[in-house]
Parts: structure tokens; sequence; C-alpha cells
């Protein structure tokens, strides 16, 4: 490394040895210092605009664009949240109004179905009361006609048992026997 | 300081000084005022890097951030809630001198722990001069903001009568002392860090020389520069850190100079 740097020997230097190594502290060395002095004000410049310029402003725009998206975000977010308490309220009251229409539908329609019922039956009461008049008057009838053929059939028999045993029994005595005994 | 090695190679060679050294970029001439120098090539480095991170790292403004425009954010935040925290709301129109310094100083520091870099922050002229510039806009701006009410940053009205006077010495000592301690504290960690560095890098070819000790020893001084690096890293922020918050210290000290 030394022999590399004996080149740089040349240079007069107080700091600075023939072997290109320092003397003493580089930090001390006052005849670098106003170079060193000089950039850095340059570079403070110019670090200095470009922060003030352009970098700072940008990011300040940023930030505060963002804090706005946020604040923004967090009041739609609210209205969401009182629009969807409302569509619930909304949600609740209808579904009550239709469990209440819905019952006044099922009374209604059992009423309804009631007041059918209550005609159909009460028709087919009539309807059945007739039929057992109907029925008691054919069975009166029935057994008025029996009645009728037991009196013909107790005169044909009397008259045929009379006639068998050799006697002569005209009809009226007959008649009048059967009648007698029938009522008997 | 330098011991040349004379032999090739068969005895350690010490330049830990070396490193700080200001030479021209171009040629071998003297190290005139203007000269384009060492020193112009890291400061314009850290210009660049400084741009690259604000400018163009922020190039894209997006609400969600990339991860560089983070850093930036970042970078920006801390320093101004520093700024606010440390020197009050009114000094917020100091921000961007402060953000300035804070930026430079922490890639000065970190762009000199590259190995073979020249590290601008170590030399005293640089951090002098900045100390220099904090030292003077805060005593002007004092009495300029509060007029000789400013000189009651030395009279300390919560002491006793009797101490006030000699409380009062001592403040005025202490505050031209200020610029001094500023710059050599961060002068100082920076030349030392690396400095240390480099002597262990000169123990760490020990094998070279002599095996039997230079097993031990090589060993050992990588180590240690492993270590010593990875503290750097940390003094390269904490200083910056430490010379950015002194600054809005003293600020508060020139905004509200009654404790």
């Amino acid at each position: 490394m030394a022999s590399e740097t004996h080149d740089a020997a040349g240079t007069a230097s107080a700091c600075v040895d023939a072997g290109g190594g320092a003397i003493g502290m580089p930090q001390l060395c006052g005849e670098w210092m106003g170079n060193q002095v000089f950039w850095l004000v340059i570079t403070l410049i110019v670090i200095f605009f470009i922060l003030s310029r352009i970098a700072l402003p940008r990011i300040a725009a940023v930030l505060s664009e963002r804090q706005g998206t946020i604040t923004n975000d967090l009041a739609a977010a609210e209205d969401l949240k009182v629009k969807a308490q409302e569509a619930e309220e909304a949600y609740n009251k209808a579904l009550a109004d239709a469990r209440a229409e819905a019952q006044n539908i099922v009374a209604a329609t059992k009423a309804e179905i009631k007041a059918e019922l209550d005609v159909a039956t009460a028709k087919a009461d009539a309807e059945i009361a007739a039929k057992a008049a109907e029925g008691e008057k054919a069975i009166a009838e029935i057994r008025a006609n029996a009645l009728v053929s037991v009196k013909d059939v107790a005169k044909d028999t009397a008259k045929e048992l009379v006639s068998a045993m050799g006697g002569k029994a005209d009809a009226r005595s007959i008649t009048s026997a059967v009648t007698a005994k029938l009522k008997g | 300081m330098a011991e040349d090695a004379k032999e090739g190679g068969a005895e350690l060679v010490f330049h830990p000084m070396d490193q700080f050294i200001v030479k021209p970029l171009f040629g071998d001439g003297p190290v005139g005022l203007f000269t384009v120098t060492n020193v112009t090539f890291w400061m314009a480095l850290t210009v660049l890097a400084i741009f690259a991170l604000l400018v163009l790292g922020t190039s894209g403004r997006s609400t969600i951030p990339t991860r560089i425009q983070s850093i930036a954010e970042l970078a920006y935040g801390f320093i101004r809630k520093m700024v606010e925290d440390v020197a009050g709301k009114d000094a917020l129109p100091y921000f961007p001198y402060i953000m300035t310094l804070f930026m430079f100083i922490v890639f000065s520091n970190f762009l000199g722990l590259i190995p073979g870099s020249f590290t601008t922050t170590s030399h005293i002229a640089v951090t002098a001069v900045m100390a220099m510039a904090v030292f003077l806009a805060v005593t002007i701006l004092g009495f300029v903001k509060n007029g000789a009410g400013f000189l009651g940053v030395f009279w300390i009205s919560s002491a006793p009568l009797v101490l006030r006077p000699v409380l009062a010495l001592i403040e005025v000592i202490s505050y031209f002392v200020r610029p001094v301690s500023h710059s050599i504290r961060l002068a100082g960690n920076m030349m030392a860090g690396h400095a240390v560095i480099k002597v262990f890098a000169a123990f760490a070819p020990m094998v070279l020389i002599s095996t039997g000790i230079g097993l031990v020893v090589t060993p050992l001084s990588i180590i240690a520069i492993t270590a010593i690096y990875a503290l750097e890293v940390l003094v390269s922020f904490i200083q910056a850190y430490v010379f950015t918050i002194l600054t809005c210290v003293y600020l508060k000290d020139a905004l509200h100079p009654h404790h």
C-alpha cells in the first residue's frame, strides 16, 4: 500500500508525509479546512433547496391528503353505518307489518271458510232432514200398503180355509171377521 | 502515526488516520479552496442519496405509500415531530433547516460506513461549520425574537437570588461551549469508530506474519471489526439524532428563553 501512494509524495503538503500517510490528525490539517467548508456550504444549500422546494412540500401534501382521505373514509363509514341501522329498522318494521298482515289474512280466511262451512253444513242438514222426511213417508206408505196387503192376504187365506173345510163363506162376513181379528 | 511496511508485509501496517486524508479527486495537485476532492465526491453522493430518497422515492405521491416513500415519510415525520415536541409549534418554520442538517449528517454517517469511503462528518471542519451555524442562528434569532429578554436564558429565576449570579456565569460559559461540544461530539464519535475499525483491520493480517499468534489474533480482530461496525451503525444514527435534537433544544432556548 505504501509503495502505491509514493507517487503522491510530490504533493507539497504539511499534512501528508512522503509515504502518503497522514501526519497527525487529518482533521486538524488547516490547509484542507477551507476546501471542506466550501463544499459543505454548497452541499447544505443544495440539500436545503431540494428539501424546501421539492421534498418537504410534496411529503406534506401527501400526508395531509392521506389524512383527508382517512377522515373522509371514516365519515363515509359512519354514514354507511347509520344507513345500515336505518335499513335494519325498516326491515324489522316491514317484517312486523308483514306478520300482522299475514295474521289478518289468516283470520279473515278462517272466518270466510267457517262461514262457507256453516252454509254448507246448514244446506247439508236441510237436505238430510228432507231426505229423512221422504224416507219416513216412504216407510209409512210401505207400512200402509203392507197393512192393506195383510188384510187382503188374511181375507184370501180365510176364504180359502173356509172353502177348504167345505163351508161357503160370503165375502162380507169374512171381511168383518178379519177386520175384527186384525184390530184385536 | 504511520509506520510503513519496510520489508514487504513482514510488519503490520498501521494507517488508522489515512482514511481521513483529503485528496484531490483528479490529479495530485494541492488542495485549494475550490479543488474537487474526495470531500466533494462524498458530499455529492450524500446529496444524491437524499434526492433519491426524498424526491425520487416520493415521486409517486401515492396515498398508499411504496416502501421508499414510507421511509421518506418516516424521516419527515420523525424530524417534524422532534422539532414540534422539543422546540414547540412556533419552531416549525425552522423545520426545513433542521431537516437539512439531519439528512446531511445521517446520510454522511451511513455513506461513511461503506468500506473504503470517506466520512465527511468525521472532520471537525465540517461539524464545526454546522455547529457554529446553529449557534449563530439561534443566538441571533433569540435576540431578534426576544430582544434583551433573551438574556433571561442565563438568569435562572427559579434559583435562590444569591446563587443566580454564579449560575449566570456557569450558564454563559456553557452557552459558549455549546458549539464546541456540539461539533466535537459528532466528529469525535465518527472519527474514533472508524479509526478503531482501521486499527483492528491492521491486526487482521497477523496470520500471514506469525501463524501461531495469528490464529488467535486474526479471528479476534475480524470479530472485533464486525462488532464495532455494528456499533458504528448505531452511532451513525444516534449521533445524527443527537445533533438534531440538540439543535432543537437550542432553538427552544431562543424562542422561549425563560425557563
